[in-house]
């Protein structure tokens, strides 16, 4: 009875509905309801930060239940150290986490948790979006640049051999799932967060046939979604402009080491770790995080600075669909950065956390009246 | 301003001195040859470092250079090298080979061949066509036929352009042929391709004692390796292993090294803390065109390949430049940088001030830039105000 259009229409909405519920762990959630997420504090100054985001989003009056677990590593049954099993459930149960700042003891016996976290959830995309901030100036003023990045293969598949003394061997691996599966994020993404452009970087001058499908996948993608305009450009020809003028470039998604080095660089043009929010986006989750440090010299001190947590908390917010709230969080955020009363020491100034947090929440509380 | 001098690996300096030092009775192990470098001047610059001289043909008093234009806007500037070469008398014969995208392999081994008979040449970047997997980048066959190991870039901060960072004096020493592009691949299984890395110790050492030399060589203080060895623990593990243990016997240069992504976050934040970079491959490409950037960017600096035998001098960026091509806008100055740094390595120094006196003036005194530099001009602008510089300074001096 309903004409065409509308049928397909309706049946496009229907499978998105089942496809977001089945990415979320298949759990059904109505926007009314609170969401439950798992909290990892972490360690340094994590505690301090993670605790002036739940501040301010309960003054936001954001609908989410905070679930805090530790990830500090324990024996397991065969002796190896590991993520201890209730932590592993809260995620795999929430479907979403939030994380502080880890710090990875050097030593044996114990895997970079980083990378058993990325395993544990199949977390396959890494997304940091970069935007120069008003009140934190650098040398460039109009970056607004997102990296996108494969995050499970490419050149960190750790397979590396010695084939004679003094000859090393290391493989990068490109397959088609993963490039397929970050190349339709990326589209996905720009559509969700109103970017229209995405650059597909590579070398496949040199390395033909693996940065080939890196490519061919993006090409792929890109013709199923028209409506994002798509190029594609060289890894020396990237980092050439995006020194000299970044806003040229807009979405970038990239196979795992030119990710790993372009989102840095990014991240330095807009004025560092401290400031830049990161989400990996995975299969059977998500996990959104800091990538600064754990600070143990200002840890306990009330110094830290939240924005990188808080941004970082904010992209999940959105991912969740809540992006009213993120707005609101977000706005309160850079309005305070930019006005400088209340600056912590990175920056400049000399609030202390405490001081920055509730100038945030006052502003959100004025802002919802 | 020598600065084009390079250093020859240290095993052919040591045969070399072995011989002349066998009365002496010195063991002039590995370890030793270190010492060599500081002998004198014994003769010019070139014979003195090879085990067997460098192959510069030369005959009459005019070299022999080969030239490879390239795609894009290649043979538009090599025109204009070769004009300027025409009104500063410079004694160089240049034979013009056209590789391109679409040239055969057996015109490539041609071109291989020439390169290998005149031992110096003078390029361009061909344009790949990664459409098909079969055929390799011709520019990176070239570098690895020609055993060209290590490609130095040196940027600095030109005082006219408008960049946002002043006062950058950094060397970058990359490695040139193996690491990533060592351009094996295969598909064991549909849907996955492998990509080999290769590093060996031979080349990292090769490498890392070049970069000492060189730092040596020009007064540098600082050395700084750029690795990622915290993720790929064996092979770039190796290369940091290699340089420090190098670095041992340089005592009076500090060594330090620092993870790529680090490096590119320092870059743009405080370029001055860098004085000479070695690295791998790959980081080398990034790194590279990071620092161009920093300066002004792919129009002005020229990037020379050495190896034992033979030296290639090219534009430091290695673009092609194809959306610039034919429009009479793009950047002369970085192929005529490199022409000038060919110069020098033949030992015509001062034909190679000449020409640099002009540009620099060009550049710096009467500014005329063309569009990459923020100006108006255009390619011919630039190139005819050169040609004026030299022609008032040769006519002064006869």
């Amino acid at each position: 009875n309903f004409p065409q259009e509308r049928q397909v229409e309706m049946a496009g909405r229907v499978a998105k509905f089942l496809i977001s519920g089945a990415r979320l762990a298949g759990v059904r959630h109505y926007s009314s309801d609170a969401r439950t997420v798992t909290l990892i504090p972490g360690d340094g100054i994590g505690p301090e930060i993670s605790a002036a985001v739940q501040k301010i989003f309960s003054a936001a009056e954001v609908p989410i239940v905070w679930e805090e677990v530790d990830v500090t590593p324990v024996k397991g049954p065969d002796g190896k150290f590991g993520i201890p099993p209730a932590a592993i459930d809260s995620v795999n149960r929430n479907g979403i986490g939030l994380k502080g700042p880890l710090m990875t003891p050097v030593g044996k016996g114990h895997r970079s948790l980083n990378l058993a976290i990325r395993k544990e959830f199949n977390l396959y995309a890494n997304v940091r979006p970069c935007r120069s901030m008003e009140g934190y100036e650098t040398l460039y003023r109009d970056v607004d640049v997102v990296t996108i990045r494969e995050n499970t293969e490419g050149e960190y598949s750790g397979i590396e051999h010695e084939i004679v003394d003094g000859v090393v061997q290391s493989i990068k691996l490109i397959t088609e799932p993963a490039s397929r599966r970050v190349a339709e994020y990326a589209f996905q993404y720009a559509r969700n967060n109103g970017r229209s452009k995405v650059t597909a970087v590579h070398k496949a001058n040199i390395m033909r046939m693996s940065d080939g499908l890196f490519l061919r996948c993006c090409r792929e993608a890109a013709e199923r979604n028209p409506d994002i305009k798509f190029e594609e450009k060289y890894l020396d020809t990237v980092c050439l402009n995006m020194v000299q003028d970044p806003s040229k470039y807009d979405v970038l998604v990239m196979p795992n080491l030119y990710g790993d080095i372009l989102s840095d660089l990014c991240a330095g043009l807009v004025g560092g770790l401290g400031l830049t929010p990161s989400g990996n986006i995975g299969e059977g989750g998500a996990v959104f995080e800091s990538v600064h440090g754990t600070a143990p010299d200002i840890a306990g001190q009330d110094k830290a600075n939240p924005t990188a947590l808080l941004l970082s908390a904010v992209m999940m917010l959105r991912f969740m669909n809540l992006y009213n709230h993120a707005t609101i969080i977000e706005q309160a955020c850079f309005e305070t950065i930019k006005e400088g009363n209340f600056r912590t020491g990175d920056l400049g100034g000399k609030a202390k956390c405490s001081e920055f947090t509730d100038e945030i929440c006052r502003k959100i509380q004025e802002r919802n009246g | 301003w020598c600065e084009a001098q390079h250093v020859l690996p240290f095993f052919s300096m040591a045969s070399f001195t072995r011989s002349l030092c066998s009365f002496s009775r010195i063991n002039l192990g590995l370890q030793g040859s270190r010492v060599l470098t500081q002998v004198p001047n014994l003769s010019s610059r070139r014979t003195f470092t090879a085990s067997k001289p460098f192959p510069v043909a030369q005959y009459g008093g005019r070299f022999t250079v080969t030239m490879l234009p390239g795609d894009g806007i290649g043979p538009e500037m090599m025109g204009y090298v070769q004009n300027i070469f025409r009104y500063a008398g410079v004694p160089v014969d240049f034979e013009v080979i056209q590789i391109t995208k679409n040239s055969t392999d057996d015109e490539f081994e041609n071109a291989m061949i020439c390169i290998r008979r005149n031992g110096v040449a003078l390029k361009g970047s061909i344009e790949s066509k990664y459409g098909n997997a079969s055929s390799g980048s011709r520019n990176a066959t070239l570098r690895t036929q020609l055993d060209l190991f290590a490609n130095v870039l040196h940027c600095k901060t030109y005082p006219s352009i408008q960049s946002r960072h002043s006062d950058v004096d950094i060397i970058i020493i990359r490695e040139n042929t193996e690491g990533e592009y060592s351009m094996l691949e295969h598909e064991n299984v549909k849907g996955v391709i492998e990509s080999m890395k290769i590093i060996t110790r031979k080349g990292s050492e090769r490498i890392a004692r070049y970069a000492f030399e060189y730092a040596i060589r020009h007064g540098r203080k600082k050395v700084t390796a750029v690795h990622k060895a915290n993720i790929m623990k064996l092979s770039d593990g190796l290369f940091l292993e290699t340089c420090r243990s190098i670095a041992k016997e340089y005592p009076e240069i500090e060594f330090s090294d620092m993870i790529v992504d680090n490096t590119c976050m320092q870059l743009v934040a405080r370029p001055q803390q860098f004085d000479v970079m070695v690295m791998p491959n790959l980081y080398g490409n990034v790194v590279s065109n990071v620092v161009c950037g920093l300066v002004g960017g792919p129009g002005l600096l020229s990037g020379r390949n050495y190896g034992e035998h033979f030296a290639v001098f090219e534009p430091g960026t290695r673009n092609t430049g194809a959306s610039v091509a034919g429009r009479n806008i793009a950047n002369p100055v970085a192929m005529l940088n490199s022409a000038c740094d060919m110069l020098e390595h033949l030992d015509l120094q001062s034909h190679a001030d000449l020409i640099r006196d002009a540009i620099d003036r060009t550049l710096n005194v009467d500014k005329i830039h063309t569009a990459d530099l923020g100006g108006q001009a255009t390619s011919l602008d630039v190139v005819q105000n050169i040609i004026h510089v030299i022609q008032a300074n040769t006519k002064d001096s006869s």
